[in-house]
């Protein structure tokens, strides 16, 4: 299946959120999401299951003023 | 002195301070240790599955273990910047949010029609926002008629070192709200700059740029700090007004009579 991660095209197997993040690499990484502009909270990344074509944003702490 | 509360939090330092553009992590730690300050501003940015930026800077923060402020930068819609918010708000545990809806990448102008939907959204879902805004006052009563308890005018642009472009309006915005916490966000350059703020009665300073990309940022904070301290016991003491003419500061009365 074919989704969109941080705007790069990337191949995963459908199902979960939760599992295309740990096929991605991010693991138990400090982290937020959204789903086609809309926030998943972390306890429902299990139960949001991917479309193809989805645009998935993933987010990390950064620098800031 | 305790600064005004902003949601309940009382904070002893009027300044907050940004992490970003640093030189390197290690100037920036010495910079908020200088500034004293007890706030500091955060973001959240993409980060791919292989990268590590983002787990090291949280580390970083949490390190320091200081109250932190995470914005909305970069957002220029509604639903981007509440989106964001929530992001932030799991990400950091905290219900602050710096709310930012820009609307002109030249200016980094607020979009303030989104900026007060996206507060009213914000504040009806919990959250405790610091709306970075102009110095507008309908504005300003529409952020507190949506929920905000602090507001954040810009002095200037953001990272354009101008100080206050706008003293009047700013005055006005403190004369309209004398119970509201004001927090000038953006656009200083120097510690003047600063302290001439806290001169006007505002109630704490939001710096990043000025202290950030000074030649020497650790002893710029100190400085900033220094000032914002200065100009706050200077409003304190209640300044004289400027006046259009002179007036002799040693008494007239009991001068000798020298002349011809």
């Amino acid at each position: 299946m074919r989704i969109f991660v941080n705007g790069d095209q990337r191949e995963v197997e459908p199902g979960t959120l939760a599992v295309a993040l740990d096929a991605l690499g991010y693991g138990n990484r400090k982290i937020a999401t959204a789903v086609n502009g809309r926030f998943v909270p972390a306890p429902t990344r299990q139960s949001v299951t991917l479309n193809d074509g989805d645009k998935v944003e993933v987010v990390a702490p950064m620098q800031g003023g | 002195m305790v600064a005004r509360d902003f949601y309940g939090v009382e904070l002893r330092s009027r300044l907050l301070l940004g992490t970003s553009r640093y030189p390197s992590p290690k100037i920036l730690a010495e910079a908020i240790q200088a500034s004293g300050a007890e706030v500091v501003t955060v973001s959240l940015r993409r980060e791919s599955g292989a990268e590590r930026g983002g787990q090291t800077f949280w580390s970083f923060i949490r390190g320091l273990g200081l109250r932190v402020l995470p914005n909305t930068a970069g957002c220029h819609t509604v639903k981007e910047a509440v989106t964001t918010a929530h992001m932030a708000r799991e990400m950091f545990d905290t219900r602050w949010i710096k709310l930012e809806v820009i609307r002109d990448d030249e200016t980094l102008q607020p979009d303030v029609f989104g900026l007060v939907e996206a507060a009213r959204v914000l504040a009806e879902d919990g959250f405790e926002v610091f709306p970075y805004t102009t110095e507008d006052l309908a504005v300003a009563d529409r952020l507190v008629e949506a929920g905000c308890r602090v507001l954040m005018p810009w002095g200037a642009p953001i990272g354009s070192a101008r100080g206050l472009n706008n003293v009047y309006g700013l005055k006005a915005l403190r004369a309209h709200f004398p119970d509201i916490p004001l927090v000038i966000d953006a656009g200083l350059g120097v510690p003047s700059h600063a302290a001439a703020s806290m001169e006007l009665g505002y109630d704490a300073v939001l710096l990043n740029t000025a202290v950030a990309e000074a030649g020497d940022p650790v002893t710029m904070a100190k400085a900033f700090a220094i000032a914002i301290e200065a100009g706050h016991m200077a409003f304190a003491a209640q300044p004289l007004e400027p006046r259009d003419m002179a007036q002799p500061s040693t008494p007239m009365i009991g001068r000798a009579a020298l002349g011809d």
